[in-house]
């Protein structure tokens, strides 16, 4: 008689533990053969709240690392996903991605992790700088994190267009609160998997499964939340610019409209840029003088 | 624990008595000895394509351990011809080394790096065991540092196009480096991480003295599988170092160590179109002024010329200390001093450990001999030493004149030279008064000052209100006769790449 296996209960990691929405609504998950596969939560606006706290405490202690720990850490999360690799590709698959695909976008996350791991300690010495001011002053440019970032994650590419919308907030010391993919939230669970098993402290990365236009809203209002980023559609920018006004949000996304090439070079965008995207730029003067 | 207790300062009656911490003198410290395996073996052979090879001569020298002057292990002694194999080895490898996408050459860098993490305390009891320092030093300084030098141009692989924006950077070639024995891995990974990072392939010569760790290095490179060739060790003494440095492949050689040696290298490449970078000799000022947190800058000043015995082309050699306080900081300073440990470098509460070899004994011995015979005051702690090794106490001389040659060679040893000075523009010519310029000291409150002192240092690095500090993001390296070229950061980065 063949064994039943055990099926899991998706459940998304939020401040380093795993949750079901505070509202207890789930939505099914087909495979893509149309079979039932989970129930998915359905993450709310006071989930997005929820995780907005976690992640602002989470915050400081993750922008106050050395760069160099927060390089370490990044590189860690890659060792957590290469030998998880046949878990990732069976997530991918499931929202009809083919084996060869799905192979191919797990190598190109690991590698764009690896390549974010990288400009922990680097971004600083290309985007700050010395400034020769005119005056008997010392005078340096050095860049600060945000803070809290939303990030709506794209619906293709599930697992590389997320990591490629959460790296560079994370690279630049911020934490991310992240709607996952809706037409394939799955690869966001495994990933939430191997991120409490790496080295990242919990809050850092908060990844929700539910509605964009259930959670948008809130994404646009929160005032805690600095910056948006990620992609979305027409309508929704418009939202979270609008929404965005009252505090001031840096709103840093990519439109569902244009063709998104994830695995080109570093992703849609220059990685420094990106991680330029969500910092901010404080100067300093101070006199020079015995 | 420190106990307190209050004398009277006859010598400054206006000057209100200060408590002094008094510590180690109410039992003597059990002996604390690191015990991990360093995992030696007896003989070591030339690491070349990727093989650990005999040297053609057949010849091996003894490294020994300078705590015993016994010898531990046999080393390779490489020919010219060895040389020349490691330099085909190198031009065989470099072709597909260039080509590899940055990525992919980065990820070598990062196995290289944790793998060195991953062997961290065997490497560090090897370091100490073979040259002499404290245990303490190569488990929390050396072996780290080295990892992190890995780690941070790992990343700099695939991003070399932000680095110099408006140009293309292209590897050199076949680099042939000489590294000293005051930091052997440390050295090494200053080295290597940025010219294979850079698609550089590297034929690299430790110090005849310390080529153990640099031989452990060639296990993990071996064990990241990096390609054959790209990285290549041979060992020897000044003969190998000249066919290193002579060889016609190399496009670029790169040396630190003495700046006599960094002169003859100028001299025997020049003409030859071979780029060349030189970390060399210092004689460093560490400045104390009247506000200077005094004893912090105490400690500084310990830790700038003791550090590793003082064999530190940085060590904060020439204290500068300002009149009105001189007094008080030399009383703090031999205070602190009469409690450093000296002795076994393996025990994890030594301070000063073993000199690395008897010729470098015998040249601190003379230097210091000079220095009483010139007329300065000398003071040096009631410590016993062990009484087989090579050791040395550690030394203050007072009284010092520009002219003595305790202030103006480099001792390399522990060994502190203390002048005074009135005014800034006096410390500023009196720090600057030296052939050399690698690195100063500056202790003061006023930050203004620290950048005054800064704009006029004629050195390559600065440190205020702190010594010896190192990053592998902060370039290091020295104006003057202490050479040129930067290592680390992307100046360091810019030393490995031709720019077209």
């Amino acid at each position: 008689m063949p064994r039943l296996p055990i099926s899991k209960t998706p459940k998304c990691y939020v401040g380093g533990k795993f949750i079901r929405s505070e509202s207890a609504r789930t939505f099914p998950l087909n495979d893509a053969t149309g079979e039932f596969f989970a129930h998915m939560p359905q993450c709310t606006r006071k989930d997005v709240r929820n995780a907005v706290e976690v992640a602002a405490k989470a915050g400081g202690g993750w922008a106050g690392r050395s760069a160099y720990n927060r390089g370490q850490i990044l590189y860690r999360l890659a060792e957590m996903l290469e030998p998880r690799t046949a878990e990732l590709v069976n997530a991918l698959t499931l929202g009809g991605a083919t084996v060869a695909e799905a192979k191919k976008e797990v190598a190109a996350t690991i590698d764009r992790i690896v390549h974010y791991a990288g400009w922990t300690d680097k971004f600083e010495q290309i985007l700050g700088n010395v400034n020769p001011v005119a005056l008997p002053h010392f005078n340096f440019t050095v860049t600060e994190s945000m803070g809290v970032i939303g990030v709506v994650a794209p619906d293709e590419a599930p697992l590389l267009g997320l990591l490629t919308c959460i790296l560079p907030a994370v690279t630049a010391g911020n934490s991310v609160v992240v709607i996952t993919s809706e037409t394939a939230p799955y690869p966001a669970i495994a990933l939430g998997e191997m991120l409490a098993t790496s080295d990242l402290p919990g809050g850092v990365v908060n990844l929700l499964s539910g509605f964009r236009k259930e959670m948008v809203p809130t994404f646009a209002t929160h005032e805690h939340i600095r910056g948006i980023g990620g992609v979305v559609n027409a309508a929704d920018r418009k939202a979270l610019e609008i929404g965005g006004a009252e505090s001031m949000k840096r709103v840093k996304v990519f439109n569902t409209a244009d063709a998104i090439d994830w695995y080109a070079g570093e992703g849609p965008k220059a990685s420094l840029y990106a991680i330029a995207d969500f910092l901010e730029y404080k100067t300093t003067w101070h006199p020079v003088g015995a | 624990m420190p106990t307190a207790a209050h004398k009277k300062s006859k010598s400054s009656p206006r000057r209100r008595s200060e408590p002094e911490l008094i510590f180690g003198d109410l039992w003597e410290f059990d002996p604390a000895p690191e015990s991990a395996d360093p995992k030696l073996q007896a003989r070591y052979r030339l690491f070349i394509g990727g093989k650990f090879v005999a040297p053609k001569s057949g010849k091996y020298f003894p490294s020994f351990n300078p705590a015993t002057a016994k010898p531990i292990a046999e080393i390779a002694m490489a020919s010219p011809a060895d040389v020349d194999a490691a330099y085909q080895a190198a031009a065989k490898a470099a072709p597909a080394w260039a080509n590899l996408p940055g990525a992919e050459r980065g990820k070598y860098l990062y196995r290289i790096a944790r793998l060195l993490q991953d062997r961290a305390r065997e490497f560090a009891v090897a370091e100490t065991l073979d040259g002499g320092k404290p245990i303490k030093e190569s488990r929390d300084f050396d072996v780290p540092v080295a990892a992190a030098h890995f780690f941070y141009h790992a990343g700099w692989a695939d991003k070399l196009a932000y680095a110099f924006p408006g140009a293309t950077p292209q590897p050199h070639g076949v680099v042939g480096q000489v590294i000293p024995w005051n930091f052997p891995l440390l050295m090494l990974a200053w080295k290597i991480a940025p010219a294979i990072a850079t698609g550089n392939t590297v034929v690299l010569k430790p110090a005849e003295t310390t080529s153990i760790t640099a031989l452990k290095f060639a296990e993990i490179v071996q064990e990241a599988g990096v390609p054959p060739g790209v990285i290549n060790i041979v060992t020897g003494a000044g003969v190998t170092g000249a066919a290193v440095v002579n060889h016609p492949t190399a496009a670029k050689v790169a040396f630190t160590g003495s700046t006599d040696v960094g002169k003859l290298i100028m001299r025997s490449t020049a003409g030859t179109g071979k780029k060349l970078t030189l970390e060399l000799g210092g004689k460093a000022a560490n400045i104390v002024f009247e506000d200077a947190p005094l004893d912090q800058a105490v400690e500084g000043i310990v830790n700038g010329i003791f550090f590793n015995q003082g064999h530190v082309c940085c060590a904060g050699s020439r204290l500068l200390v300002q009149e009105s306080i001189a007094e008080a900081v030399l009383k703090r300073l031999r205070n602190r001093v009469e409690v450093l440990r000296v002795g076994n470098p393996m025990d994890k509460n030594t301070d000063i450990g073993a000199i690395n070899s008897k010729e470098q004994l015998d040249k601190i011995a003379g230097l210091v001999k000079a220095g009483q015979a010139e007329g300065a005051e000398m003071f040096q702690p009631k410590c016993k030493l062990p009484r087989e090794g090579w050791f040395f106490k550690p030394t203050l001389f007072s009284g010092v004149e520009q002219s003595h040659r305790i202030v103006r060679e480099e001792i390399f040893g522990p060994v502190l030279s203390i002048l005074t000075f009135r005014t800034v523009s006096e410390a500023v010519e009196k720090a600057n008064n030296t052939a050399y310029g690698l690195s100063a000291g500056v202790w003061t409150e006023k930050g203004s000052r620290i950048l005054k002192m800064s704009t006029e240092l004629k050195a390559g690095v600065i440190w205020a209100n702190t010594y010896n500090k190192f990053d592998p993001t902060s370039p290091f390296g020295g104006y003057k006769e202490s050479g040129f070229g930067r290592e680390g950061g992307k100046q360091g980065l810019a030393d490995y790449v031709k720019l077209t």
